[in-house]
């Protein structure tokens, strides 16, 4: 079956199914955290999807614009979506709902731009968080993971109030073999990472910060699970820095795990 | 007196984290309110369909508020009002004094007022030698301490019950106790014998109805009904955005109000005011002024993207639900409104020169935006003040350092090369204190995803 003869959100199941996904990594993954990457290759390869990634991708141009650079981030983001605009896969994929919030965001970039907005609409409206991907549009919600322990899911910012992602991940967590699933209290609350301003005012993203390490402190799980690097990054590298024997864990990182 | 400058935000916030107490009662006063608010908009099926009916009520108000606010002049002057406009907040205040000053005056009563703070009326009565009494519990407390508020609707939520012991010990005299009830009734023996001796009392508001002339105030604590019906002047003073075009369109804004606010489903007292008496042996004040300030929400108004901040109806939830808020308080700020919406309007109000750290002053969780019962995108005003800020306000290093990063994403090689210049640096220098003071560094990977691809 070829990918071109079906449009996506049709279709019941992916398992056994071909369709063509175009991996966007994010560049904080392709940096700092590549077994994240690795392992949405591996979930999208194993429910039927063929995976492709341009090597020609840098950064989604989030950085620039959250700090209110918009003349650095639109050269980023024009090149995005030219790289993208070349790809014949039926949808963009990226293991972050911050970064597919920012191409989401992309309309408001290029707003008033004849040229540029619809080029920026069409491409916000084929890019998928990796979560939402699997279980809106190929309806698969057992990924056929096994983890063993207990765990626990911290909402992220920009996919929670961006992308509307709340059951999707849960729905998927729930289907991993041997994981013993617990709600975080205030599991929606920010972690204080939030991009630049971690690093602008440091002493109140870590004040922040230290609210949720607390609740995943009284969570008494092994592992805490989003859907972000970055918000990872905060919190693991808290948790490191008070000993925790917590671990943190990427969502695809669990899902490939078998 | 303990004014903050919004140019000192870091520092202001980094004070407030070292101080315990401070934290405690922000703690448990921004979980109580947030839970309060949570449970109250659980309790209505249709919360979603309200807020958007409160929005687009406030929409057509701002797109036609010049219509508005005619209407709301001729029904409130027919029925005995008399409309004062200002331009900003000097004129606003030599308006009150003057009004205070053709009374003889000596002693005026405040009920709560964000707008009146906003212009710093109490300096200025006080200045032409008015006695002003603040009679918000709340407000009067932070008199006393003399302080700013440090909350839209909760002005001394920053203070503990302790604290608030040894203000009324220190200043009233009173032996100390933990007892709430004692304190309230503390407070209020002695805020009665003003509000009988006042001559003229003013009030903010929160709703003017164009179609009656009507204003409307609402409060828990009967402060408000005393200020505006003792007194023999009452003068009342709104922003231009207040007004609504029905007296029906309360309805919504009723129930959003109390329950974002406080998770009230009502607030204890409503006053509609409508005119003065009509006749000897009627209640209410002789005279009522209505003060209609502009202080830089005209040009609010023209901007189409933040337009929507000027549809606010003050009523907190944006700070109770903010990790920066729940974590500094509202002194941190510097400004008279603090929080999400604070940081988004008093660049507006002030200009950025002032304020620039402010609309940094938030991680973007948009949890402020998912509670405003009027729905503005507070992270996207944000946003755009950043836009606004950064190429002319940013330092130097920083503008730098992104025209930077946009060379290094527009070219693979550089990309490339960027990160194996990355491997190296992070290994023997510790690049980025801010970060490492309180959080452990991931290390840069030893292969990137593109090469671990290249592999494959």
């Amino acid at each position: 079956m070829s990918g071109e003869n079906y449009k996506i959100g049709n279709r019941q199941s992916a398992i056994g199914n071909f369709m063509k996904v175009s991996l966007f990594v994010t560049c904080l993954v392709d940096q700092l955290w590549t077994s994240v990457g690795v392992s949405s290759v591996e979930v999208l390869r194993r429910v039927g999807c063929e995976v492709e990634f341009d090597k020609r991708q840098t950064c989604c141009a989030q950085p620039a614009f959250n700090t209110g650079y918009l003349d650095e981030a639109r050269p980023v983001a024009r090149r995005f979506i030219e790289i993208f605009e070349e790809s014949k896969a039926d949808a963009i994929v990226s293991p972050s709902g911050s970064c597919t919030a920012m191409v989401h965001h992309y309309p408001q970039l290029f707003a008033g731009d004849p040229e540029w907005l619809p080029r920026a609409q069409a491409i916000a409206a084929k890019t998928y968080e990796l979560s939402s991907f699997l279980v809106r549009v190929l309806k698969v919600e057992d990924v056929g993971a096994s983890w063993q322990g207990r765990l626990t899911w911290h909402d992220a910012c920009h996919g929670l109030r961006d992308l509307n992602l709340k059951t999707e991940p849960r729905t998927l967590i729930r289907n991993v073999r041997g994981a013993e699933f617990v709600e975080l209290e205030h599991a929606d609350a920010c972690c204080g990472f939030g991009g630049t301003f971690s690093v602008k005012y440091p002493e109140i993203s870590v004040a922040i910060l230290d609210q949720k390490i607390d609740a995943i402190e009284r969570a008494g799980v092994q592992a805490v699970v989003s859907g972000d690097a970055s918000c990872l990054m905060q919190i693991g590298g808290r948790l490191s820095r008070k000993r925790s024997k917590v671990k943190v864990m990427h969502l695809a990182e669990l899902l490939s795990h078998r | 007196m303990n004014h903050l400058s919004s140019e000192t935000f870091g520092e202001n916030a980094k004070a407030a984290l070292a101080d315990s107490h401070l934290r405690g009662a922000l703690k448990n006063a921004t979980s109580l309110f947030g839970e309060r608010r949570k449970a109250a908009a659980a309790s209505l099926p249709n919360w979603e369909d309200l807020r958007s009916e409160a929005r687009a009520i406030k929409d057509d108000v701002l797109s036609h508020l010049d219509r508005y606010l005619e209407e709301f002049v001729g029904n409130a002057e027919s029925r005995g009002a008399k409309i004062h406009w200002a331009r900003d907040a000097a004129e606003a205040n030599s308006i009150i004094c003057d009004l205070a000053a053709e009374s003889n005056a000596r002693i005026v009563v405040k009920s709560k007022s964000m707008t009146t703070e906003e212009t710093h009326l109490n300096a200025a009565l006080e200045a032409a030698g008015m006695q002003v009494v603040e009679t918000d519990l709340g407000e009067y407390i932070i008199q006393l301490a003399d302080e700013p508020p440090s909350h839209i609707i909760a002005p001394a939520i920053h203070k503990t019950r302790g604290q608030i012991a040894e203000l009324f010990n220190a200043e009233l005299g009173m032996p100390l106790t933990d007892d709430v009830a004692r304190l309230t009734s503390t407070a209020r023996a002695t805020l009665r014998d003003r509000f009988a001796a006042a001559d003229v009392g003013i009030s903010g508001v929160n709703f003017a109805i164009a179609e009656t002339g009507t204003i409307v105030i609402v409060e828990n604590e009967g402060n408000i009904r005393l200020t505006t019906s003792l007194p023999r002047i009452h003068i009342a003073v709104m922003g231009i955005e207040k007004v609504l075009p029905r007296f029906a369109d309360l309805d919504v804004f009723l129930k959003l109000l109390p329950r974002s606010g406080t998770g009230q489903r009502l607030t204890t007292y409503q006053s509609y005011i409508t005119g003065t008496k009509r006749q000897a042996g009627d209640e209410g004040p002789e005279e009522l002024h209505i003060v209609l300030l502009d202080n830089g929400r005209s040009r609010m108004l023209a901007h189409p993207v933040t337009r929507q901040s000027l549809a606010c109806i003050r009523c907190g939830a944006c700070l109770n639900a903010c990790p920066v808020y729940q974590q500094v308080g509202g002194h941190a700020y510097g400004s008279v409104y603090p929080g999400p919406i604070g940081a988004v309007i008093t660049p507006q109000l002030m200009g950025i020169e002032k304020s620039a750290q402010l609309p940094y002053a938030s991680s973007l969780c948009g949890a402020c935006r998912e509670v405003c019962p009027v729905k503005i995108d507070i992270p996207r005003l944000l946003l755009h003040l950043r836009a606004e800020i950064a190429p002319r306000k940013g330092k130097l290093s920083e503008r730098l350092a992104f025209k930077m990063w946009a060379q290094v994403m527009m070219r693979p090689s550089l990309y490339k090369m960027g990160a194996v210049v990355g491997r190296i640096v992070q290994r023997f220098v510790p690049v980025a204190k801010a970060w490492t003071n309180g959080r452990d560094l991931r290390p840069i990977e030893s292969k990137s995803f593109h090469e671990l691809w290249s592999d494959e």
